[in-house]
């Protein structure tokens, strides 16, 4: 893994300007090597995490277990591909078990995900059946705990 | 009345820890970046945490075995073997103790008679002088030099050698310093300690945290394991200081005599600290590696940064601390790290509060966040720069 991409998954927070000051790079190489990343498509991209219960937008997000007919050729790519391409999906996974794809979407209203399911999702020539799950509560995202108060370990400040 | 008339003239004479008095100014300010913290900034990790809970939970809140639960004597002996080639009965070679520190304490107690003469390399762990001086021992420190990346020895051994040494006491890699020595160094130190029939008391509690080459043992060299206690511990690689567990390895018959120091002082370490250590040895591996290069990281940067504001500082092949030199500013260490403080809010601990020929340098702890990695060494770059104008 590179440097820089190691430094990102440790310390995320950290501007163009402290990256090149760890790694010893000027802040225009910095610039370049993320620009190589993202056009090698290694870095997708940069999002915020968020609490979503504290948004009062009501974002409501499912899982949704998805069954289809692999393709002679293509195998399940083409259709998981045109399945990730609606706005609902966040994520998209081929799964081994008793299902094909593990679907994640997000929606504004239960009745717009239920929507989306129904008239989009499941008319698709090639989904044999759904199993929708609406996700209840989130205890934690991306790595960080929600509602769990991170506190500050009481350190010594000088110690032997 | 004078109550102090009371207290032990040995104990009275002791000095206070260096770290001490700095401790006491760095309190007392806020917002202070500290680079002075002797330990791991990450918390335990959960699966450690989580083991202890369930001890606890299923009731596993009593006395073990004074030489600690069977278990964790069985997991260390095969965590030894597996790291450090060095292989230990679980039965009667492993004594488990309230972290190394109780351990030194313990091997003191059991070994040194009044008078008898107990060698240690300087700087060092704040602990070892006093210690030897309550035992009525006599401490005989041995000098380590930045020209040598602060690795000990044999030379420095032989001048300081006096007729009379019992023990040598091996801090590898070193805190303050960071320096250690590479299998050559230390089959030269085995070699000396055979010729003058010392027993070796090697602290390895910083060996997994070794960046660069591989961690030797002493103990693991040939005919070495009857004549060294291995003292190890969970505080700096498991980032388990709180915890207060550790661990001596040895001749069986130097074991029972720390046993039986240790079975009337502590009885036995807290038995959720041994529940948490044998998870820790089992399935730490990866946390504590994960944790290593995330400090390997940050050395890299630290050092460098030193080096460019014009601090030299030795590459310290092992542990968490940099040992830069301080004395280009003019200053002594203290007057340094105190106007440090004061002015740009940054704690480093002088390098006398180690022994006296820590003298000219400062110890930076670098297991903390790059965030504060980065706002310090800038911070003391603008200080070096505005001590250079005044000069």
């Amino acid at each position: 893994m590179k440097p820089i991409v190691k430094l990102l998954l440790e310390s995320g927070s950290l501007n163009t300007a402290q990256l090149a000051q760890v790694l010893n790079l000027s802040e225009a190489d910095v610039n370049r090597q993320l620009d190589e990343l993202k056009a090698q498509r290694v870095l997708l991209g940069f999002r915020p995490v968020l609490n979503l219960a504290h948004e009062d937008s009501g974002v409501v997000r499912a899982v949704i277990e998805v069954r289809i007919t692999p393709e002679r050729g293509g195998g399940f790519n083409r259709l998981a591909e045109r399945i990730s391409r609606f706005d609902e999906v966040e994520s998209c996974f081929l799964m081994s078990g008793s299902y094909d794809l593990l679907v994640f979407v997000n929606g504004g209203s239960l009745q717009r995900v239920a929507a989306f399911v129904s008239e989009k999702l499941s008319t698709l020539e090639g989904v044999l059946s759904t199993a929708t799950h609406f996700m209840l509560r989130s205890y934690k995202e991306q790595g960080f705990l929600l509602d769990v108060k991170q506190e500050e370990a009481e350190r010594l400040k000088v110690a032997p | 009345m004078d109550s102090s008339r009371y207290i032990a003239k040995h104990v009275i004479n002791l000095p206070k820890s260096g770290i001490r008095d700095f401790f006491e100014i760095v309190s007392k300010m806020k917002d202070v970046i500290s680079l002075g913290i002797g330990e791991p900034d990450f918390d335990t990790p959960w699966h450690i945490r989580e083991a202890a809970i369930y001890a606890l939970e299923k009731g596993k809140t009593h006395y073990t075995s004074n030489l600690g639960l069977i278990e964790l004597r069985r997991a260390i002996s095969k965590y030894v073997e597996a790291n450090f080639s060095i292989s230990y009965r679980p039965e009667d070679e492993i004594l488990v103790t309230v972290g190394v520190s109780e351990a030194l304490d313990i091997a003191f107690r059991a070994l040194v008679n009044p008078g008898d003469k107990v060698m240690f390399h300087q700087p060092c762990y704040v602990s070892y002088s006093p210690s030897i001086t309550l035992v009525h021992g006599e401490a005989i420190p041995v000098p380590t030099y930045a020209k040598d990346n602060f690795a000990l020895t044999a030379e420095a051994l032989r001048a300081a050698w006096q007729p009379g040494a019992k023990l040598l006491v091996l801090n590898l890699p070193c805190n303050p310093t960071g320096g250690t020595c590479d299998r050559a160094q230390i089959e030269a130190i085995a070699k000396f300690a055979v010729e003058k029939d010392l027993l070796v008391l090697s602290d390895e509690i910083y060996s997994e945290l070794t960046f660069e080459g591989v961690h030797t043992s002493i103990a693991s060299l040939p005919g070495m394991k009857e004549r060294v206690i291995f003292l190890h511990g969970f505080s700096k690689a498991f980032a388990m200081t709180g915890w207060r567990i550790g661990y001596a390895c040895g001749p069986a018959a130097l074991i029972e005599a720390m046993m039986k120091v240790h079975q009337y002082s502590m009885m036995c370490a807290s038995i959720l600290s041994q529940e948490a250590a044998i998870e820790a040895l089992v399935r730490g591996e990866d946390a504590m590696k994960s944790m290593r290069d995330q400090y390997h990281r940050r050395r890299d940067f630290i050092v460098r940064r030193f080096n460019e504001i014009g601090l030299k500082c030795h590459l310290p092949r092992g542990s968490f601390y940099a040992f830069p030199d301080v004395s280009v500013t003019g200053l002594n260490e203290k007057d340094f790290a105190v106007g440090l403080l004061q002015t740009e809010k940054v704690a480093m601990v002088p390098g006398t509060a180690f022994g006296a020929n820590g003298s000219g340098f400062c110890r930076a702890c670098f297991a903390t966040s790059y965030e504060q990695l980065i706002e310090a060494s800038n911070r003391i770059e603008r200080h070096v720069q505005s001590l250079a104008k005044k000069k």
